[in-house]
């Protein structure tokens, strides 16, 4: 027996629920980032299990999607990463929920 | 494609996000993350989708694991109130889960085996980059060149007049 397209998606779900979980429910900046990094990995492994699985491995039109994902996923971390650089230089804290200032 | 490495593979990766996800102290975070993103390069190999394995282990291993541990070595901070866990994300990340599984579950035509396809050479990607993905390619490289001049603007020193 060898693995469904089935197995890849829940592994697939379960790896995105994680980082979910990651961005809703911890308190520091680059941790949100771990999680969303978590998320947008979940996805890239989707889009190569369906190209994989699919009727038509000849066009690789799934992992095209994959390699521009992991690119926009690069300049995505390292804007976020200088974002949590510039906000900690300001207020010296990186707890999300300490940067209120908008709060009315 | 082996049951036995899938497992390795899926209990290695799916380890690694949740140690990164629940471990108190940054730099283990960081460090496990290293190791499911291992895993998932690994699941591309099985796939059959050797470059985007080796992509991701450049870029993430590569890149984005540095930057994320150089950011927690240059914003560390002694007050540890930091840590604060908000509980009613496990409960929608649950719901998340079993909401896709339940669904995953419900379509029949994903319980499909992989038929054996031929090798997706790196001659072939490099041709369809540059054929059909060629005005994709150019915005990626656009997209990144804006991405390193926004991200050195963000955290160069504003001079003191």
């Amino acid at each position: 027996m060898t693995p469904t397209l089935q197995l890849f998606l829940i592994v697939s779900a379960a790896l995105f629920s994680i980082g979910l979980l990651a961005a809703l429910s911890r308190r520091h900046a680059i941790f949100i980032l771990i999680g969303i990094e978590m998320m947008l990995a979940a996805a890239n492994l989707n889009f190569v299990a369906f190209w994989r699985f699919g009727p038509q491995t000849s066009s690789p039109t799934g992992v095209m999607v994959a390699i521009f994902s992991i690119a926009i996923a690069a300049a995505e971390a390292a804007v976020g990463l200088a974002l949590v650089i510039a906000v900690y230089r300001h207020y010296r804290t990186t707890n999300v929920d300490k940067l209120d200032q908008l709060k009315g | 494609m082996s049951t036995v490495a899938f497992i390795v593979i899926a209990i290695l990766t799916l380890a690694g996000a949740l140690a990164a996800a629940l471990l108190p102290r940054l730099i283990h975070a960081a460090l496990c993350l290293v190791i499911a993103f291992v895993g998932i390069a690994a699941f591309f190999f099985l796939l059959g989708a050797e470059f985007v394995g080796l992509v991701q282990v450049f870029v993430y291993v590569g890149a984005v694991a540095v930057l994320i541990v150089f950011t927690i070595l240059l914003t560390r901070q002694t007050d540890e109130n930091t840590r604060g866990f908000n509980w009613s994300g496990i409960l929608i990340a649950l719901a998340v889960f079993s909401g896709l599984v339940w669904v995953i579950l419900q379509t029949p035509t994903l319980s499909i085996a992989a038929l054996p396809i031929e090798a997706l050479t790196v001659k072939r990607i490099g041709e369809v980059l540059m054929v059909d993905y060629i005005w994709p390619l150019q915005g990626v490289g656009l997209l990144l060149t804006a991405a390193l001049i926004g991200g050195l603007i963000l955290v160069m020193e504003e001079k003191r007049p």
